[in-house]
């Protein structure tokens, strides 16, 4: 009883300090200084069309760089604790039904174009790497609902994500030797502003982003599936 | 203020009860990704301009008038940025209670002592 007293009083404690921010907050009319440089010169500078990709993949490069080293390690976690210890044991269980089993064998293989669609397509559409990585995890946990038994061979995983991970860093040094600085986009043609290859580096750097995240997903999902007696 | 950024403080607080409430790992971590939600809710209706579309350029968005037609891509790129870290913080809490679930064949948190004095 006391304790219910305590948390209502608690969380009135957390309603009063979330009040005056909703109360005294003044939407904005227009766009921030730094939002309006990024509006108004990222098309011209970085000649991609979808704007939230030219900050995240370029002006603010590093974050994303950062971003990506978290779920790394996050990963690696996940992976350190869920380690396996000697042989494991598959737990015997019931065969996926026939609709899982046709629905996967012709969804897959769309799903994994559409997410290269969708990383590809970053620098013009919504979407981006971040995005198309997880969509191409989600054909792999259905490979994995739908087979049991089947195995991801871990060795292709590792070779994707750190080679994805060491060109990220390598294209990032790139733009520092060859134009402005580190994760620049503009050492590569930016080409004709809206078509696919276009903006520079925007595409290629994505692209490594989406395959990286992809595979840290799908080892993730890979380690937390494993059944131990 | 919009609608948006009061369902998402609703959110942030639905998600604080979950956590406090709970006796189960599980469901506290369902309430802790509620909060996350909540929270990305109220940074992208923070960078919301009214009558604005989002800011990507084709023949509707014309470079020239972006200025006056986009809404702040930054709190965009950064709720990208923390959904993502939300994820990977998710999956780590959740091998954490599969580990404990593993050792105490429970999922109560009334029951892990470790770290009670």
């Amino acid at each position: 009883m006391v304790k219910k007293i305590l948390l209502v009083v608690l969380m009135a404690f957390f309603m009063l300090m979330l009040l005056p921010f909703a109360k005294d907050f003044q939407a904005f009319e227009k766009l921030s200084p730094t939002a309006e440089k990024y509006v108004q010169d990222g098309p011209k500078e970085l000649g991609g069309a979808n704007l939230v990709s030219s900050v995240i993949v370029t002006y603010r490069g590093l974050d994303t760089l950062g971003e990506v080293a978290v779920l790394f390690i996050a990963a690696a976690g996940v992976g350190f604790f869920l380690r396996r210890e000697g042989k494991n044991e598959k737990a015997a269980r019931r065969q996926a039904s026939q609709i899982l089993f046709s629905g996967t064998a012709f969804l897959f293989p769309l799903i994994l174009v559409f997410g290269v669609y969708i990383f590809l397509h970053g620098h013009l559409t919504p979407g981006g790497g971040f995005q198309g990585g997880v969509v191409i995890a989600t054909a792999f946990v259905l490979l994995l609902l739908t087979d049991v038994s089947a195995s991801i061979n871990n060795s292709v995983l590792h070779l994707v994500e750190s080679l994805s991970g060491a060109s990220y860093v390598a294209i990032g040094i790139l733009g520092l030797v060859l134009a402005a600085g580190f994760l620049d986009n503009r050492f590569l043609e930016l080409g004709e502003f809206g078509s696919l290859i276009s903006a520079g580096a925007i595409p290629l750097i994505y692209s490594f982003i989406g395959l990286k995240v992809g595979a840290e997903l799908v080892g993730i999902v890979d380690n937390m599936r494993e059944v131990r007696s | 203020m919009t609608l948006i950024t009061y369902l998402g403080f609703i959110l942030i607080l639905v998600g604080l009860w979950g956590m406090l409430t709970n006796k189960n790992i599980i469901k506290i971590i369902i309430g802790f990704s509620i909060v996350d939600t909540g929270v990305h809710l109220v940074m992208v209706s923070i960078g919301y301009l009214k009558d604005r579309t989002a800011p990507i350029l084709d023949s509707a968005v014309l470079k020239a008038d972006a200025v006056n037609q986009v809404v702040d891509p930054i709190p965009s790129a950064l709720v990208l940025t923390a959904i993502v870290i939300g994820l990977a913080v998710t999956a780590l809490m959740l091998s954490y209670a599969i580990k404990l679930y593993e050792k105490n064949k429970t999922l109560d948190i009334s029951t892990f002592k470790e770290l009670k004095w």
